[in-house]
């Protein structure tokens, strides 16, 4: 019976009021809390939130595939109308696989090691679609073409290890459709991948999903570009409630709960620049499961919390198909009120002032090195492979200016980073910090070299001491330095150093006693550029310094490197691979690949065509947070190439999409100047293509709907 | 994977003449000379000279290495000292003795060790896993000289099933000393299972946890492809590489459990040899030791490399 109902309203997935909580060290948390969700068929549902959302357990929960320590404590799953709840394993066999697929997020660690590709597909088909073995492997191959995997053939053979992200995630997407089920579900498919990568399976699912009208669609990501680039609908979760949905567009225009405008206020879009617009970050931090604020779980950090938010909204329906958890919705709704954040105080940054004096001045940087070879190698006389990570890399950085470096994994720009920083040898041309040529190594390094430069990682959990408290973390650094150059006058001993330090970073003093362990992501952070700034550098090298956060937490960091540097006019070499963060950041924006750079710009002008063709496709694989957002589809074939393959002419020829000849394979390009009519710009392009053909080729590329 | 056989014997041959220098030096600075040890006390400096004329010992060292090992290699081992027969054939009989036993104990252990763990693994923490970890650690605490005597206690005495002694004469059939071989190789097997079985456990426990038993489960299918096909591929290849390389031990390490049975094996001739202080016969066992852990460790080498797609296709 409850099977007719599920058929007839043409629901595939109804989730009612479900709750599930883990059993976590003694303590019970609920992960999700009271999630009411549909998806009809032919409809895409986008599943957004930050990390701790609760976006992957309900996606589990959904599949009925919980780990041991969860449960569901209420609540129910409707899969076409059939509770998921009540069935035993066995049916759920049937179900899975054939009815229900789920494409999950790493590739790499989703596949078997030992099986070849081709079976692991092939094992599904027999199984759930009953195919024989040969008719199996011909399905096989066919569903690889559909999604696009080039030499089905040789994929099928091969193992996981010997294929890219990628492909592996085509893969999975080949198993995932090749049942035509009627729930698919993707779990941050594309979070692990390069943006040009991401753009061509974001392409693909697209076109799956299109060509399947029978099938619902639930898509989780925690990328507001993906999400509102892929999905009909969008739900948003914070710390296990369901905060809002809406149809995309609807929300996207105007989001009726202050944390999904939050979320929307406070990523870099792309081509905006800090001169311009000021991130708005959400104040605070997300809640622990165990201590969840009463009432609105969001009003520590709303910024329209009044008395009436001490009351555990309801989902509210808020018009046609779109339901909000906020008690002031229809405020929000008819302009009375704003959700967005108050811009933070000092975020407006002084454009700097022109630069007087490089404080890094690389000059054909080489980091080559020469992959291992085993001893019959050697006795066979093979010579060893040459990768050339960084391959002639010349860049300045001004005092008081933040160069940005963007490229793909693989690219060389962390190598770059290590390279100046003396954790990689360079092996070829100059790295001068002023005027002082640094050694390639960290052997002959001065004191004075190291306090004079820090770096900030990417994992801030893996680069504090797990077993210093945050003061013992800060005082180190400020120690060795008073003890180089004692302050004159004795200006306050190295505790009121700490405070200043943790002040500066908007920390409490108290955070000196806590332990890393104890502190959140974004606040492991902020310690760790707190100890960069401890020595009072000259120059700051952050890899990727945001990338491992979350949104609401990143803007805040951005923001505060922006304050810092704007105080201290230091320079800061800045890498990343998201676009629109390093075009927000930075006052010089150089992009690289493969261990050379492609084109350097200031950041004012780097979205302005003409481009250098690999910076186009770059941006033009960016997914824009704004689902009317269009741009011409630019896309990248292949993946990067080795960099130990020896490479002439221009390194991206490979790829090119704006390839024009022999020219380009044999001919090392040369660096062309770019003028803009009516504007003072700075910038080169490294290519083969003359300016003003470039500028008519990319005219019509891009368009941003603001 | 020619190029991982190749390279994985070079390594072999590189290890042997290591340790058969390291043999042969040890052996040549123990206190005491040869010649006084073969001619005994009273014998004359002018006997001994000659006979250390004879035996080459006069010459430098790298002759008399050189000569050692061609003639190691070459299969003359010379006489023992104290029996003053050939060494050959007297270590080869127990060679072959040992790899019996040692094949034996494999074929008790192996299946039950990593049965006992994969059944651990997979209920991990419930009362199963808790019973077979307790009592298979429980099992390993006891040295070998106990167990022993307990299991002859109840085959033997108690059960009269099995003999106690496992003497057992040159050139008897591998069937015909079937009976003999059982008890030791239980004993020894005693030895191996909890660490086999740990091991094992360990390895399912760590795989059951990858994303890749999550996506052939959501396949649908059935719980026994999982463990068997996708599982259990995974997570015995460090199971069998410890396996392999505890067959080197196997073959010399027993000591104490072929004493206990009387067993003539390799250890056994080893313990009468030291005590004799018969060099050449020390010697020699200790290289077929050596050679025995060296294959042994190749062949896990090469089945670990045959199971691991990323060597056997060559990267």
């Amino acid at each position: 019976m409850t099977n007719m109902a599920g058929s007839d309203n043409g629901y595939i997935l109804e989730i009612e009021h479900l709750t599930v909580g883990y059993q976590q060290a003694g303590a019970w948390r609920e992960a999700v809390r009271h999630v009411s969700l549909e998806i009809p068929k032919g409809q895409t549902c986008g599943l957004v939130g930050e990390s701790g959302s609760g976006k992957t357990t309900l996606a589990l929960a959904t599949m009925r595939y919980l780990p041991q320590e969860g449960t569901v404590c209420q609540g129910a799953i409707r899969f076409r109308g059939e509770n998921l709840l009540q069935l035993k394993d066995a049916e759920m066999r049937r179900i899975w696989g054939s009815e229900m697929t789920m494409v999950p997020q790493d590739a790499l660690a989703s596949l078997n090691p030992s099986l070849t590709l081709g079976e692991q597909v092939a094992e599904l088909l027999r199984h759930q679609a009953g195919l024989s073995e040969s008719d199996a492997g011909d399905r096989t191959l066919a569903l690889f073409e559909q999604v696009q995997l080039g030499d089905v053939e040789r994929v099928s053979d091969s193992y996981p290890y010997q294929l890219s992200g990628g492909m592996l995630q085509r893969v999975l997407t080949a198993m995932a459709i090749s049942t035509e089920p009627s729930l698919l579900v993707l779990d941050e498919p594309t979070s692990s991948l390069d943006v040009t990568t991401q753009a061509v399976m974001l392409d693909l699912f697209r076109e799956l999903i299109g060509g399947q009208q029978q099938t619902a669609v639930l898509y989780i990501t925690h990328n507001l570009g993906v999400v509102a680039q892929i999905a009909d609908r969008v739900a948003v979760m914070y710390a296990g409630d369901l905060v809002e949905d809406a149809p995309t567009l609807e929300l996207y225009r105007q989001p009726l709960h202050p944390y999904t405008q939050g979320l929307l206020d406070c990523v870099p879009r792309l081509g905006e620049n800090k001169a311009e617009v000021n991130l708005r970050p959400i104040e605070g931090h997300i809640p622990s499961l165990q201590d969840l604020p009463t009432g609105c779980i969001f009003r520590p950090r709303c910024p329209l919390a009044t008395d009436v938010c001490r009351e555990y909204p309801p989902l509210y329906q808020a018009g046609d198909g779109r339901r909000s958890r906020c008690h002031r919705w229809e405020e929000i709704k008819d302009g009375e009120v704003s959700p967005s954040q108050p811009v933070p105080e000092g975020a407006k940054i002084p454009p700097p002032s022109a630069a007087e004096q490089d404080v890094l001045d690389i000059e054909g940087a080489e980091v080559h090195f020469s992959e291992g070879r085993s001893l019959v190698d050697m006795v066979a006389g093979k010579r060893p492979r040459k990768v050339r990570a960084v391959d002639g890399v010349s860049l300045e950085v001004g005092r008081g200016r933040t160069v940005g470096l963007v490229g793909e994994s693989g690219s060389g720009k962390t190598t770059l980073a290590r390279a100046v920083v003396g954790l990689a040898e360079r092996t070829g041309g100059t790295i001068k910090l002023f005027d002082k040529e640094l050694p390639p190594g960290l052997r002959g390094r001065t004191a004075d070299m190291f306090c004079c430069l820090q770096i900030v990682f990417q994992n801030p959990a893996e680069t504090l001491n797990p077993y210093l408290s945050v003061g013992q973390i800060l005082r180190r650094p400020l120690k060795r330095l008073r003890d180089q150059t004692p302050p004159e006058g004795g200006d306050g001993g190295i505790d009121e150093a700490v405070t200043e330090l943790l002040e500066a970073v908007h920390l409490s003093r108290e955070y000196a006693k806590r332990l890393p362990g104890q502190l959140s992501g974004g606040e492991k952070q902020r310690v760790a550029i707190a100890r960069a700034f401890a020595p009072r550098p000259d120059l700051l090298i952050a890899d990727e310094p945001v990338t491992s956060l979350d949104v609401s937490v990143q803007a805040s960091i951005l923001n505060l490197f922006n304050e810092l540097q704007a105080e201290h006019q230091i320079g800061t070499l800045f890498i990343s691979h998201d676009l629109a963060v390093v075009g927000y950041l930075a006052d010089v924006v150089a992009v690289i690949y493969l261990g050379q750079l492609m084109e350097v710009s200031d950041a004012g002008s780097i979205f302005d065509p003409p481009h250098h063709p690999y910076t186009e496709a770059l941006l033009s694989s960016v997914p824009l947070i704004d689902p009317e957002g269009q741009q011409e589809a630019i896309r990248l074939e292949g993946e990067v190439r080795s960099p130990s393959k020896e490479i002439t002419g221009c390194p991206f020829h490979t790829r090119c999409p704006r390839f024009i000849g022999d020219i380009c394979v044999e001919q090392v390009p040369p660096w062309r100047e770019i003028s803009q009519p009516g504007q003072d710009v700075d910038k080169r392009v490294f290519c083969h293509i003359p300016e003003e053909e470039l500028r008519e080729k990319q005219r019509r590329a891009f368009k941003f709907s603001e | 994977m020619a190029l991982y056989v190749l390279r994985r014997l070079g390594f072999l041959v590189l290890t042997l003449l290591i340790t058969s220098i390291i043999v042969f030096l040890v052996t040549r600075w123990l206190p005491g000379d040869v010649a006084r040890v073969i001619l005994g006390r009273e014998a004359g400096e002018e006997a001994l000279e000659a006979l250390r004329e004879e035996l080459g010992l006069n010459d430098p060292l790298y002759v008399q290495y050189g000569r050692w090992l061609r003639d190691f290699v070459v299969g003359d081992w010379g006489d023992s000292f104290s029996t003053g027969s050939r060494i050959r054939p007297l270590v080869m009989g127990r060679v072959r003795n040992s790899l019996r036993l040692a094949l034996m104990t494999l074929l008790i252990s192996v299946p039950l060790a990593v049965a006992l763990g994969v059944i651990a693994g997979l209920n991990e923490d419930t009362w199963i896993d808790n019973l077979i970890s307790v009592t298979s650690l429980s099992v390993v605490g006891l040295p070998e000289f106990v167990t022993a005597l307990i299991l002859i206690q109840i085959f033997a005495f108690g059960l009269d099933l099995l003999p106690a002694s496992s003497s057992v004469p040159p050139d008897v059939s591998f069937i015909e000393a079937l009976p003999k071989l059982i008890l030791p190789a239980l004993t020894a097997t005693l030895v191996l299972l909890a660490y086999v079985a740990r091991l094992t456990r360990a390895g399912v426990i760590e795989e059951l946890e990858k994303s890749y038993v999550r996506t052939a489960t959501l396949k649908g299918l059935p719980y026994r492809t999982v463990v068997f096909k996708h599982v259990l591929r995974n997570a015995l290849m460090p199971t069998i590489t410890v396996v392999a390389i505890s067959f080197g031990w196997l073959i010399s390490g027993l000591v104490v459990v072929e004493n206990v049975y009387n067993y003539p094996g390799l250890g056994r001739l080893l313990v009468f040899a030291i005590d004799r202080n018969d060099l050449p016969v020390i010697q020699a066992v200790i290289m077929v030791t050596v050679v025995g852990f060296a294959s042994a460790n190749l062949v896990a080498d090469l089945l670990y490399g045959l199971l691991n797609p990323r060597i056997s296709l060559g990267e």
